[in-house]
């Protein structure tokens, strides 16, 4: 599961495009040797109109850059920051749900489950993970490990990546609401920590369906909503087009600053320049850190510490006149 | 809301008269055979259909006064309003569509919630209506339905919700969102501590409400033929692009998939909850 080399070019990010096609013929040149300088710089401006553009990212840019293609997924994080991982499959109820891998890992001085939405990379399988899409049987092969995880007091690591939950006529059958609702009320009591990032889409239930956490935060480009931009825009707009599209992705207050305005995350992980699937490696190192860093804060708590502070956590969000008591 | 007039305004008779228009006033058409209803008695029939046991939506106050003993119902949090947080504004600011929501039902919100009697039962009672914006849950609506669990648990009393909802509220997004959360660590607590969940689904139970406190009843109950589910049916159609059975996602679909307890035909309603009631020992 590798990122393409070539990222996919979004069309905000033209006047990248255009650099990096000059920077890549000088470095093919015979006598490349000659133009190190000139390369440096065009590297150098590159980074500024890369670092600028990213600076002023529309609501529905930012969603198109938490969409893109090449961008780190579930897998390519365990694959680079988790070691030893053995993933654990099933829900002992039905079956297997690839749109949510769960594991054993570690990261840093833990030993940690990890819960993660999948997407795919490639066609195929995108396709068997339905491209993100859980069904009931993801949610409950999560709380299940989740358990597990309880059980033998190991912190849990969830990592949001989903459109949504899938809509289909097999998830309906085998009550998709039903295993959302249980996994939230599961989480909200479990024993052990949880430390929760929105990596890239935070498409409602289905992503909250395994966020209730101690510390949920965001990466920078990363979107958390109640709704995507586009079935919002085709319910209140009546019509889903690039205009209300984007006028819904504003209004939705779906960013990581909006959330951490509005008290739904606690932080926000900084992206390298230009977005995560520019620079993989960095992303995931980045990544890292921040989990080890919440893992620190949250293990030094107590269970039923845990459990009150996470109850009070989520009892607190919203806003009501008059203001709640 | 004691001694609430049984009246249908128009917004009722609006979501029954789709098919062929029918004199305004006296009579409505029925949406399950097409009879045409005397509303009076329809009213007197607590909204069902005497020709084909059609379950009309039926607005929080009647459902109120249908459940609770006769004067019994005192309300609750009636005074919570929404802030409007994130200033939404689609083609109408969502400061008007509430006022409009609020003038069309002389309610603020999308949920009435109060203790009441049921058979001579203390309970507490949380009772959507679809009339709201579509009994959408935004701030307001999980904040009601978690004081209610709350209320709930500090007097050990029996919770009854009865769902209306199109799920989440757009226009308070991810605020809307954390209230699955937030009502469901609720439920968590109070099933803890061995209180009583009744949840009654009516039509329609979608989205994010069925996806938190609607499914999380020790029993569920169900209206004959409400639509209940998780995806809206159009969002599957669209999909998986295929039309969709006949009976998809209706009460006696998740009867038989095993996520109801009980289909209850509105005039068992009452009998069926207290009757829970001192099964539970409560």
């Amino acid at each position: 599961m590798s990122t393409p080399e070539t990222p996919a070019i979004l069309p905000f990010e033209t006047p990248v495009a255009d650099l990096e096609s000059q920077i890549r013929a000088m470095k093919e040149r015979e006598d490349a040797t000659e133009w190190v300088e000139q390369i440096r710089a065009l590297e150098e401006s590159r980074e500024d109109v890369l670092r600028k553009l990213y600076a002023e990212l529309s609501p529905a840019d930012v969603v198109k850059v938490a969409r893109h293609p090449g961008r780190p997924q579930t897998a390519d994080y365990i694959n680079n920051i988790f070691r030893d991982f053995r993933e654990l499959h099933g829900d002992r109820r039905f079956g297997d749900d690839p749109a949510i891998i769960t594991g054993f890992g570690r990261v840093g001085p833990f030993k940690v489950l990890v819960v993660g939405h999948q997407k795919g990379r490639t066609t195929e399988e995108r396709i068997k993970c339905h491209f993100g899409c859980a069904h009931p049987e993801g949610y409950r092969k999560a709380i299940a490990k989740m358990k597990l995880a309880e059980k033998f007091g190991l912190p849990v690591v969830t990592l949001i990546d989903t459109p949504g939950a899938y809509p289909g006529m097999g998830p309906e059958e085998r009550g998709q609401a039903e295993a959302i609702a249980v996994s939230m009320k599961e989480m909200s009591g479990l024993q052990t920590p949880i430390v929760s990032v929105v990596i890239g889409e935070g498409g409602s239930g289905g992503a909250l369906g395994i966020g209730v956490a101690d510390r949920v935060d965001m990466l920078e480009f990363a979107w958390y909503s109640v709704i995507s931009p586009e079935g919002c825009a085709a319910i209140l707009w009546k019509e889903a087009n690039d205009t209300t599209n984007a006028q819904a992705a504003s209004a939705l207050a779906l960013t990581a600053k909006h959330n951490l305005a509005n008290g739904i995350i606690d932080g926000i992980v900084e992206e390298p320049t230009g977005g995560a699937h520019r620079n993989v490696a960095e992303a995931s190192e980045r990544l890292e850190r921040h989990l080890v860093d919440r893992l620190r804060e949250v293990t030094r708590l107590n269970p039923r510490t845990l459990v009150d502070r996470r109850y009070d956590k989520f009892r607190q969000m919203g806003t009501a006149n008059p203001q709640a008591s | 809301m004691a001694g609430t007039p049984r009246t249908w305004n128009d917004a009722d008779v609006g979501t029954v008269t789709r098919k062929k228009p029918v004199p305004e006033g006296l009579w409505l058409r029925c949406d399950g055979c097409g009879s045409i209803l005397f509303k009076r008695a329809l009213e007197n029939n607590l909204g069902v259909c005497p020709d084909c046991r059609h379950h009309f939506r039926i607005a929080a106050p009647e459902r109120i006064a249908q459940l609770a003993d006769p004067d019994s119902f005192v309300e609750f949090d009636a005074d919570l309003t929404s802030e409007d947080p994130l200033s939404f504004v689609d083609i109408k600011p969502y400061t008007e569509r509430l006022e409009g929501a609020r003038r069309k039902t002389g309610t603020n919100e999308a949920v009435q919630c109060g203790t009441a009697f049921i058979k001579g039962r203390k309970v507490v009672m949380a009772v959507m209506d679809f009339r709201f914006l579509g009994g959408s849950m935004g701030s307001v609506v999980g904040e009601k339905i978690a004081r209610a669990i709350e209320v709930a648990a500090e007097e050990d009393l029996t919770l009854i919700v009865v769902s209306a909802s199109g799920g989440a509220r757009m226009m308070e997004s991810g605020l809307s969102l954390m209230q699955m959360a937030k009502t469901s660590a609720a439920l968590a607590r109070f099933d803890q501590m061995g209180g009583l969940y009744v949840s009654v689904l009516t039509d329609p139970t979608t989205g994010g409400v069925t996806a938190s406190f609607a499914m999380l009843g020790d029993v569920i109950l169900a209206e004959p033929k409400a639509l209940i589910g998780f995806a809206g049916p159009r969002v599957i159609k669209n999909t998986i692009r295929q039309d969709l059975p006949d009976g998809f996602q209706r009460s006696e679909f998740l009867l038989e998939h095993g996520f109801v307890d009980r289909v209850v035909d509105r005039h068992d309603l009452r009998s069926e909850i207290s009757s829970l009631i001192d099964y539970a020992g409560k």
